[in-house]
């Protein structure tokens, strides 16, 4: 897995690329501190590159909503593909995230 | 969890005397790098099967819990523990058992009770605690037990739903 970190004025965007299972979650979960620490006012995580997650990778994203709501930043998932998409249906977070469908309207959700 | 209005949720699994020999059988290390295989090994016959993209994907993903699971609570981070997943497919053929796909993973870690072995609160949100809950959804039926002499197994069934093709090509009829 490959995540590539790109900023655009109050908005900081992730995007993996590849499975994020057990064997990659942390280096998502680095990714994600390392972005948070500077507290940017978006953080828009773009998934329509990653085909596959597992609850390891979910569980980091639950992770960095944590953050971000301690710190005002706001969380944004874009572009999930329907496999990603029905684990977080499974796990009912789909109601508890911001999950819009690309990323230019994530730039305004 | 998932209802079929062809399998309506059932308690346990087929037993493995049900089953008979496995017609695939994988030993793997308890390493992470390895899930990826196995999950798209199992996802690949499911759809084979005749699961749609999205069930074959989500079988896929169940066992990956399973092993995930194996991996972080049996074997703690351990990357030498063994770890055992057979395959069956059950045709439905008026026996006891349906047509479906059953797996079973087996492992040596220090056993646990059974009971123990459950999702968590989902209105409570925070990371991890999730692997149970997605097994349990995705499958038609789960069952964790103790092995009979080392070790845990965690024994699960996806049942194939009507009219859907077969491993051999074949249409099912509803009825």
């Amino acid at each position: 897995m490959q995540v590539d970190i790109t900023s655009n004025d109050a908005n900081t965007t992730v995007a993996p690329t590849g499975d994020v299972d057990l064997s990659v979650s942390r280096d998502l979960q680095s990714a994600l501190k390392k972005v948070m620490d500077d507290k940017p006012e978006r953080v828009i995580v773009d998934l329509s590159g990653v085909p596959y997650m597992d609850s390891s990778g979910v569980a980091t994203l639950v992770e960095a909503m944590q953050i971000s709501r301690k710190q005002a930043t706001r969380l944004v998932l874009c572009g999930m593909q329907e496999k990603v998409r029905s684990i977080f249906e499974i796990a009912r977070l789909d109601k508890v995230f911001t999950i819009v469908d690309d990323p230019a309207t994530a730039d305004s959700a | 969890m998932s209802e079929s209005p062809d399998h309506p949720q059932i308690a346990a699994p087929p037993s493995l005397t049900d089953l008979g020999e496995p017609l695939v059988r994988v030993e793997m290390r308890s390493q992470p790098r390895l899930l990826a295989g196995t999950r798209e090994l199992v996802g690949a016959i499911a759809k084979r099967l005749g699961f749609s993209e999205l069930e074959a994907g989500q079988i896929g993903l169940a066992l990956d819990e399973a092993l995930a699971n194996v991996i972080r609570h049996g074997y703690k981070g351990r990357d030498d523990g063994l770890i055992m997943v057979s395959l069956w497919v059950s045709e439905g053929d008026g026996s006891t058992v349906g047509a479906g796909l059953h797996l079973c993973v087996e492992d040596q870690c220090p056993q646990v009770d059974p009971s123990k072995i459950r999702s968590r609160e989902l209105s409570e949100v925070r990371p991890g605690g999730l692997g149970v809950h997605l097994i349990q959804e995705i499958m038609d039926a789960s069952v964790f037990e103790k092995r009979e002499q080392s070790g845990m197994r965690l024994r699960m069934s996806k049942f194939i739903p009507h009219n859907a093709g077969t491993m051999t090509g074949s249409v099912r009829h509803a009825g």
